[in-house]
């Protein structure tokens, strides 16, 4: 038995949670069925995922040497 | 300060522990002290905070069963580190947010996506990527520095941390509804900030998302 197919609405309702990987594989699915053929909602979920990347990117920052070497003391 | 002198028969010894864990840290160094930049957003905090982090991990590496979950483990104590440290501060907080909750409904409803796609320019191309595409990297850490700590923390643990909401429910003793809820407000005050930032920067129209234009 095949599940009806979501409409555009229930896809931006839990785009969050499909990009978080926080869906039940069979939810997973059913966007992902939805981003194939919509491509609204697909440039909407790009968008997002870069936008994530960017985000993502922020936790990462030179560390200064001041800390490098209380480390290197910490564990030495 | 030494860990434990000595591990099970078939594990690796104390030695070979410690300097994986050297090499591991001093691998992860930068992302160590960008997170607690961004949980902390003081450089001298997020200093401590990773060397008190470091110093915990290296007390308690006998602990660890298997070292290839070192870099996960090493980024929850240094979030537990953060959460100890400021505890008391995160009280606070957590009453600005129920504060927040009754007075910026909009903003945490704040789609960048829905202010800037253009269906009918498909054909010229999508002014959403570039509009992203032309933030610098100091304007995303501003949006998120901007944010108060109870929804700085989620944004940081599931977007740059990559952990599930169960996971930052259990770390941060929070109910999974209230975890959820905190991210999605969350993202759209991150998003709004972009947008306010776009349109300081010229990289948007001041009416509306029409036109992307290049930085000024």
């Amino acid at each position: 038995m095949s599940t009806p197919e979501l409409s555009c609405e229930e896809v931006i309702e839990r785009l969050f949670e499909y990009l978080d990987r926080e869906l039940d594989t069979v939810s997973q699915h059913e966007i992902d069925r939805h981003l194939e053929r919509c491509y609204d909602c697909f440039s909407r979920a790009e968008f997002e995922r870069r936008l994530r990347e960017r985000i993502a990117a922020t936790g990462s920052q030179q560390a200064p040497e001041r800390l490098k070497k209380r480390i290197r003391e910490l564990t030495g | 300060m030494t860990p434990v002198e000595s591990k099970q028969p078939g594990q690796v010894s104390t030695a070979d522990a410690q300097r994986v864990f050297r090499e591991h840290v001093e691998r992860l160094m930068d992302r160590l002290y960008g997170t607690a930049l961004r949980l902390t957003r003081n450089p001298d905090e997020a200093e401590d905070v990773v060397a008190e982090a470091v110093a915990g991990a290296w007390q308690r590496l006998d602990q660890l069963k298997d070292l290839s979950h070192l870099d996960g483990w090493l980024f929850r104590i240094l979030h537990n580190t953060f959460i100890s440290l400021r505890r008391r501060r995160w009280c606070r907080e957590d009453r600005e947010v129920s504060f927040e909750q009754e007075i910026e409904d909009d903003d945490t409803r704040f789609s960048l996506f829905e202010h800037l796609h253009q269906p009918f320019l498909l054909w010229v191309g999508r002014p959403e990527n570039d509009f992203i595409n032309r933030f610098l990297e100091e304007d995303l850490r501003n949006a998120v520095d901007q944010l108060p700590g109870p929804f700085r923390i989620v944004v940081v643990m599931v977007e740059i941390q990559g952990y599930t909401y169960e996971e930052v429910a259990g770390i941060l003793d929070l109910p999974l509804g209230t975890v959820r809820s905190r991210l999605s407000r969350a993202r759209g005050l991150l998003q709004k900030s972009l947008w306010q930032q776009g349109r300081d920067a010229g990289l948007i129209g001041t009416s509306t998302g029409f036109t992307v234009g290049e930085r000024r």
